[in-house]
């Protein structure tokens, strides 16, 4: 690919000792849209704070995070600042904490606006009520005014991206956006994402359990599993022809909608996700993997061109 | 309302009715039966207890506080006195309370990880461990005995002097002042560290805002809720400890009225000066519950 | 073993001295606290044998302040006491019985509220005579709506769950629930407030003592000493650090315990990692 927009490698974050992302390294395509999927514990949203650079108190991220020239995890706060907002941008999954639910909507949206591009409060405002309406928040005028818990989930969420999107960002990266959302909001959600991120030219990082959100939207995908990504490709290809078992069996957990349905029975992977600091040496997958044996006692390198996969014994 | 009716019933009930004989109360155990009969007479004891009351509700709401037994003058004219030294100096109080408090409140919250953090948290343990009289007689022995900074005790009026009227409050107010800051910067260390973990504050930093601009911005307005329903509370705390300092340093304000009625015996001063503090108590704490309806958006949309 | 928090270590430390110190003056004092020696008048510390120096009197202030202990465990004790055996009933008859009764106590509980507890206890020094007792009564009076708002919305939650439903459909009695349910879960909370209203109980009986309407001549108290220091300041000044000293020392002992309880009673949870 040309110059990648993001290219992480060896990212590493612990919390104390206990590691919660353990060497992840990929290249985000520009103006592509990337999945990273994982369920809770996997490490992925802390891979996303860590490259915004905001991981809590007592994380510590080491590796390299490269934006352009610029390497995230090394900059000084102040530069960092200058970027986030107005060339990389994050929305989470909460809308309802993770909006002010002192401060009224459109100021809050309006800000990045105010920050990056110094316009005056009535600017901002006008700006504000636009991006409003371009992610389709009915009445958005009086949503404007109005505090957080006054509108309904689909409409914060929204409220979320217009504000994420003010400046045009170039990277955008989407913590499970719909995961808080009704189901039949969260195909709307998601399609306005997709429109937005495609007018923009950004280019998007969708992290989420939900295999169907990323089947909707994304080129590529990523499959993370104990703080590790274990397998890469075009989501067609993935989804269709997994490689690691990991993947194989969440696919195979997901209940099939068409009408013919097919005879294998619905397989959950065995075992549950082991908590932080609790994943097994070697490959993080082995105690619940059907395919392991005594060579994933260690941990298996990326393998493969355009769809790469992490394990000794891949599927198919 | 009814708050103040019932408190209002208490006092009066406390006063008047509890001791059995108010006149004996005033004129003591070896008083005559004349002198006693004369003094129910003089107190309107004669009527029944419940006209008693309302007459007194009645005489409050015109103004009318009663005539005191000891000075035979207007209590109401009294308290006006009182007031012009005792308001000030709770303001006083107040404003140095605030000044210390909020800056290493939110220092000590900003920094709650660190050493300066640290200090002040323990720093204000100990402050509101400390009597606030304590600590009047430490700054007295300090500043006005050794340093002869400013007085002692005693006060002149504000019409004669009243830049010594002022350093006759600046040591009275420090030492309410110190003991409240103490409290009130505890209050809002925590309050800014639980903003601080707030999801909104990460988005505030992920739009670009800096730490210091997402908590300027953003923490504030939430960390002052609820600083501000404590802030009546210590208005509250602030008058009571009033009462004590006043006595400390000899100023003739309410609370040393008061101390004194105990003493003389003088029951209308003490109901009427004791009636007027619960009142303030109660209105200040409607005003902190209005107030608290009126900052937080969340609480005026369920009416 | 869990590590102890420092605020318990520090906080036990220091009440342990004051109770300890308060049991001991009941069998030795280095001197007697009431014994006049005109001669050794504001004597400083260490001389003549003087720990911590003499009053205007020439009595000993290290044992005045010994003895002092008592009294303000004594009324701390009983306060405290007080409160809880009136407040936590009535807050539990609000949590449990709901209706009339809860609207009564909290309403009452707004009332009492409104009297900060010095000011309740000035209120009956006038009335009444003045004295330790009188004291601790309207001490404990004035902290009862505390204990009975905290076991009525701690009772609440209680209520809520299901096993107290559970509880209910066996045919558990209100007394049963209260004394199996309830109070367990509001104990830990109870006995935190329990060591902040001691402290606090602690300042008011000195401020009253020290405004003379609270513990009375000759029974030692330490707010009492301060108001004697004060007419003493320029003769001796240290008269009015140790007092001072000993009340702030409690204080900050009871609060440091009720941190301390609090962190172990009652351990947030750490947010785990997602």
């Amino acid at each position: 690919m040309s110059s990648p927009a993001l290219e992480v490698r060896d990212l590493r974050v612990a919390v104390g000792t206990v590691p919660a992302v353990h060497g992840v390294s990929f290249a985000l395509a520009p103006g592509r849209r990337t999945g990273l999927i994982g369920e809770s514990g996997s490490g992925k949203t802390v891979t996303a704070l860590a490259i915004m650079g905001l991981l809590p108190d007592g994380l510590h991220a080491t590796g390299v995070a490269m934006y352009g020239a610029e390497d995230l995890l090394a900059l000084p706060e102040d530069r960092l600042c200058e970027l986030r907002g107005d060339r990389l941008a994050m929305i989470f999954q909460e809308p309802m904490t993770a909006l002010n639910p002192v401060m009224r909507v459109g100021e809050q949206v309006a800000e990045p606006l105010r920050v990056h591009r110094g316009l005056s409060r009535g600017e901002a405002g006008r700006e504000a009520l636009r991006l409003l309406e371009r992610v389709q928040i009915p009445d958005a005028p009086e949503k404007m005014r109005a505090y957080p818990h006054q509108l309904s989930g689909g409409q914060r969420q929204r409220a979320m991206i217009a504000m994420a999107m003010a400046c045009s960002p170039h990277l955008l990266i989407a913590d499970e956006p719909t995961t808080a959302l009704d189901v039949t909001v969260q195909a709307q959600v998601l399609q306005l994402l997709n429109r937005l991120v495609d007018e923009e030219g950004a280019t998007l990082l969708l992290i989420t359990h939900d295999l169907p959100v990323v089947a909707q939207i994304c080129d590529e995908v990523m499959v993370m599993y104990g703080g590790r990504i274990v397998e890469v490709g075009e989501t067609e290809e993935v989804f269709e022809r997994p490689r690691h078992p990991y993947t194989q069996g969440l696919l195979e957990a997901i209940p099939p909608l068409d009408d013919d349905l097919p005879d294998r029975h619905l397989r959950a992977i065995p075992g549950t996700v082991p908590g932080l600091g609790e994943f097994p040496s070697g490959c993080p997958f082995r105690t619940r993997c059907p395919r392991a044996d005594e060579a994933c006692l260690e941990m298996p390198a990326m393998a493969g061109n355009s769809h790469a996969v992490a394990c000794w014994h891949p599927v198919g | 309302m009814l708050s103040l009716t019932v408190a209002s019933l208490i006092i009066f009930l406390v006063v008047q009715v509890l001791p059995g004989d108010p006149a004996q109360v005033v004129l003591g155990v070896n008083a005559t039966p004349d002198a006693l009969a004369q003094l129910r007479h003089q107190m309107g004891l004669d009527l029944p207890g419940w006209q008693r009351y309302l007459a007194w509700i009645g005489g409050i709401l015109h103004g009318d506080f009663g005539t005191s037994q000891v000075s035979s003058a207007p209590v109401a004219e009294l308290i006006r006195q009182k007031l012009s030294v005792s308001a000030p100096l709770a303001l006083l109080g107040m404003a140095v309370s605030v000044l210390i408090s909020v800056p290493l409140g939110v220092i000590a919250g900003v920094r709650y990880r660190r050493l300066s953090g640290a200090l002040i948290s323990a720093l204000s343990l100990g402050g509101i461990a400390i009597p606030a009289f304590w600590a009047a007689l430490l700054l007295i022995t300090v500043f006005a005995i050794r340093l002869h900074a400013v007085p002692a005790g005693g006060f002149v009026a504000w019409s004669d002097d009243p830049v010594g009227a002022f350093k006759s409050l600046l040591l009275p107010a420090i030492s309410l002042g110190l003991v409240q800051g103490a409290i009130l910067t505890r209050y809002i260390r925590s309050s800014i560290v639980d903003v601080l973990r707030e999801e909104y504050i990460r988005t505030a930093r992920a739009k670009g805002l800096t730490r210091w601009q997402a908590l300027r911005r953003h923490g504030f307005r939430n960390a002052a809720i609820p600083v501000v329903t404590v802030l009546g509370l210590q208005l509250t705390s602030l008058l009571v400890g009033a009462v004590v300092i006043e006595n400390v340093f000899y100023l003739p304000g309410l609370g040393r009225m008061l101390i004194q009625a105990i003493g003389n015996r003088d029951l209308v001063v003490i109901q009427a000066t004791v009636m007027l503090l619960t009142g303030v108590v109660l209105v200040v704490n409607f005003l902190v519950d209005v107030s608290y309806r009126l900052l937080d958006p969340r609480i005026r949309a369920t009416r | 073993m869990r590590r102890l928090p420092p605020t318990l270590v520090a906080g036990g430390v220091l009440v342990g001295l004051v109770i300890l110190t308060a049991l001991l003056s009941f069998t030795w004092t280095p001197r007697s606290p009431t014994h006049v020696v005109i001669p050794d008048r504001f004597l400083g510390p260490g001389q003549r044998g003087y720990l911590l120096g003499s009053d205007q009197f020439g009595r000993d202030v290290f044992s005045m302040l010994m003895v002092g202990a008592r009294n303000t465990l004594f009324v701390g004790i009983v306060a405290v006491g007080i409160a809880v055996v009136l407040g936590v009933p009535l807050g539990g008859l609000a949590a449990l019985r709901r209706g009339a009764a809860e609207e009564i106590v909290m309403r009452g509980s707004d009332v009492m509220l409104a009297f900060p507890a010095l000011l309740l206890a000035i209120l009956f020094a006038a009335v009444f005579r003045p004295g330790t007792l009188t004291a601790m009564i309207a001490i404990g009076l004035a902290f009862t709506p505390v204990f009975a708002r905290l076991v009525r919305g701690t009772g609440l939650q209680v209520m809520a769950q299901d096993y107290v439903t559970a509880a209910r459909t066996f045919g558990s009695s209100s007394s049963g629930i209260f004394w199996r349910h309830l109070l367990p879960n509001v104990a830990n909370v109870l006995i935190v407030q329990a060591t902040v209203a001691f402290a606090l109980a602690i300042l008011a009986e000195a401020a009253l003592s020290y405004l003379g309407l609270g513990t009375q001549p000759p029974t030692s108290s330490w707010g009492r000493m301060l108001s004697d220091a004060q007419n003493y300041l320029n003769q001796s000044a240290l008269l009015a650090l140790w007092p001072g000293l000993a009340i702030a020392l409690s204080v900050l002992g009871f609060n440091l315990l009720g941190d301390g309880l609090r962190d172990v009673l009652d351990p947030k949870m750490v947010e785990r990692m997602q």
